[in-house]
């Protein structure tokens, strides 16, 4: 059966975890937030920024860890908007979010086409290549599928290690949590409610903002308009699905590469009988189920979108 | 440290003065990215005023842009007063677009006076039942409609572009995925001559006019106001919850669908995927700018719209990205939410850290 043979093949697989990497960096950043009881709904624009400002450091000569900094800074820098809005002022997180998307985007856009007013098709980077790691690229299948990936994808993985080692076995996380579900006991613990959520805001914006990056300097090679295409929003479905915990990003973000690797290639056995964009909503309708399914569970962070002020009880 | 202490009694000027203040605010700091494109400013912003206000054509186009920012930002407004989070007005739109196709380009006819309310009507049940979905999902499952209204903005727009290579699709159009165009009796009738403005314009600032009444005068706007405030202390007192959500998911989703049938009926004549260069989401900007009241509504609408408008005729005369003008309203709506702090709270610079 056709079905069976595309679930075996290593180039499967290499692409599900290819399509998952940008959604592992913005799950990762996303669920940082929350933890910290703070909404980001500028995901979507902080990805295009952080796409466009990744690949423009490149073009004018930066090297590609080079554009993965200044992806993260430029990430960094709105979610330092988002963050002053939603935290010491305490307004509300769902405009900021779309406020911060709006001015992310068409400021990025607005720099894109500044720098390069006339031209039509844009300028290529040369991206991150493929990893030839000694021994373990050669394993069979294994070796395709995981360790032919870029370096991106790599730091992807090690990310959600070190997300889910510093959200549970260090004092740090535990007050990053305890920020998202009872900022008061945090405050009465001496520490800064406002500094806690802040800094979560804008290093998981960063976070995000690599999602961006991967987009341009590792799946592609430029910037387009429109490019990031709903990704971010697709990660803040996700996050609930993963009830906000690492691990399950990760596996929510790799089971969604690898259905949408899996439609793609469905498409071209039965494209003939099912319009294209049938399969091109798969991913949405896909996010619109799994917040369904997991929504009577969910575990929200219990002060996630409630402004906390100094002093309050 | 500073320090906020909230104000019990915001006075009128500040209430009505800083959302201009925000705008102006935004419209200077705009100046900063069009100094490092390398713009001559004075001249610009001259551009900027005489392509929205410099002659009846250009007036015209600006209030044929404000017709559908008006209706997106009430859609916005009765749904953020409720706390009901639409976001997905632009699916809204292109659903009550998409209805209004499908009954206006040629299965049934008669005259305008029966037409053009079938086409209203049609945009509008299809744009209700958008929301609804999400609204009950929300109200029964405990699903957030941040992220379903937002998902099924790009479920639709797909759903669109597939009619219209499908069903809806004209095969007079020479293999462009557009619909059929809406009959001539089913067409909103233009306002001024050889202008494109038309009475949707109209029609957009009765509904502003109708949702102040109703949301002022009547028993369901008191309850909506009182769901939006405390939802818990609403139900305490006997509102239903659920029931309120749902007919403000109605009046949303139906606003937003009206505006897809008034850019079809009124502005374009036909359905494509490009009939929307995002509405919905400038109607979040146009609610906040006019603080979720209707009848200021009609006021950010026209500003908004100036800037858009405005923004696209500078940028052709000195050849600046017309992205700006997506920047200047995305500053304006960041600006007028500090605004709107500034307005509640009272802010104190202290010495001394200064606790409860």
């Amino acid at each position: 059966m056709e079905i069976i043979d595309i679930l075996l093949a290593a180039s499967f697989w290499e692409a599900a975890i290819r399509i998952a990497t940008p959604l592992i960096f913005g799950v990762l950043g996303a669920l940082i937030c929350e933890r910290a009881g703070v909404l980001n709904l500028g995901i979507e624009g902080v990805f295009t920024a952080g796409a466009m400002a990744g690949w423009m450091a490149v073009w004018l000569g930066a090297g590609l860890w080079g554009g993965v900094l200044v992806a993260a800074l430029a990430g960094g820098f709105f979610g330092l908007i988002h963050a002053i809005l939603t935290v010491p002022l305490g307004l509300s997180q769902h405009v900021s979010g779309i406020g911060v998307t709006l001015l992310a985007t068409s400021l990025s856009y607005f720099t894109y086409r500044t720098a390069l007013p006339d031209v039509s098709s844009p300028p290529r980077i040369e991206p991150f290549r493929p990893l030839d790691i000694p021994f373990l690229s050669d394993l069979p299948f294994i070796g395709q599928a995981l360790f032919s990936q870029t370096a991106m994808t790599m730091l992807a993985l090690v990310l959600v290690f070190v997300t889910g080692w510093v959200l549970y076995r260090t004092p740090l996380g535990l007050a990053i949590r305890a920020v998202g579900d009872n900022p008061s006991s945090v405050e009465a613990q001496g520490l800064s409610v406002y500094g806690l959520r802040i800094g979560a805001v804008v290093v998981g914006s960063s976070l995000m903002a690599l999602g961006g990056a991967f987009l341009t300097m590792s799946a592609f090679d430029a910037f387009f308009f429109g490019m990031i295409n709903g990704r971010g929003w697709v990660c803040i479905a996700l996050t609930v699905f993963a009830s906000w915990r690492p691990g399950k990003a990760l596996i929510g973000a790799l089971l969604f590469g690898a259905f949408d690797a899996f439609q793609v290639r469905l498409q071209t056995e039965v494209g003939a009988f099912l319009p294209s964009q049938v399969f091109l909503m798969m991913p949405y309708i896909l996010s619109i189920i799994a917040l369904i399914v997991v929504a009577r569970k969910a575990d929200y962070p219990k002060a996630l979108l409630v402004p906390w002020f100094k002093g309050q009880r | 440290m500073i320090r906020f202490e909230p104000r019990s009694n915001p006075g009128p000027l500040l209430v009505y003065g800083v959302p201009v203040l925000a705008a102006t605010i935004a419209i200077l700091l705009a100046a900063i990215p069009l100094a490092l494109a390398g713009a001559p400013i004075i001249e610009a912003y001259g551009l900027m005023i005489s392509g929205a206000f410099g002659s009846v054509f250009s007036t015209s186009e600006m209030l044929t842009r404000a017709t559908p920012l008006i209706l997106t930002g009430l859609a916005a407004a009765i749904a953020f007063r409720a706390k009901l989070w639409n976001i997905g007005a632009e699916g809204q739109l292109y659903m009550g677009a998409m209805a209004s196709v499908a009954v206006g380009s040629g299965v049934i006819d008669g005259p305008s006076w029966v037409m053009i309310p079938v086409v209203i009507i049609a945009g509008m049940i299809a744009g209700a039942l958008m929301l609804i979905g999400p609204t009950l999902l929300k109200t029964r499952l405990g699903v957030d409609e941040v992220v379903t209204t937002l998902l099924l903005n790009f479920i639709v727009l797909l759903f669109v572009q597939m009619m219209l290579e499908g069903a809806l699709k004209d095969p007079m159009s020479m293999g462009w995925p557009q619909s059929e165009p809406i009959i001539d009796s089913a067409a909103f009738p233009a306002l001024l001559e050889r202008m494109r403005v038309h009475i949707g314009l109209l029609i957009a600032l009765v509904s502003a006019i109708a949702l102040a009444i109703f949301v002022k005068r009547t028993v369901w706007g008191f309850e909506i106001r009182a769901v939006g405030e405390n939802a818990a202390a609403a139900r305490f007192s006997g509102i239903s919850v659920t029931k309120t959500m749902i007919l403000v998911a109605a009046l949303s989703g139906g606003l937003a669908g009206l505006a897809g049938v008034s850019e079809v009926a009124g502005t374009r004549g036909y359905l494509a995927t490009d009939l929307s260069p995002g509405y919905g989401y400038a109607g979040i900007v146009v609610a906040m700018l006019a603080r979720l009241s209707p009848i200021g509504v009609i006021a950010s609408a026209l500003f908004v719209a100036s800037v858009f408008v405005g923004a696209d005729s500078m940028s052709r005369a000195i050849g600046v990205s017309s992205y700006l003008a997506d920047l200047i309203v995305a500053m304006a709506l960041l600006c007028v939410l500090i605004g709107g702090f500034l307005t509640r709270f009272r802010v104190h610079f202290d010495r001394k850290s200064a606790q409860g």
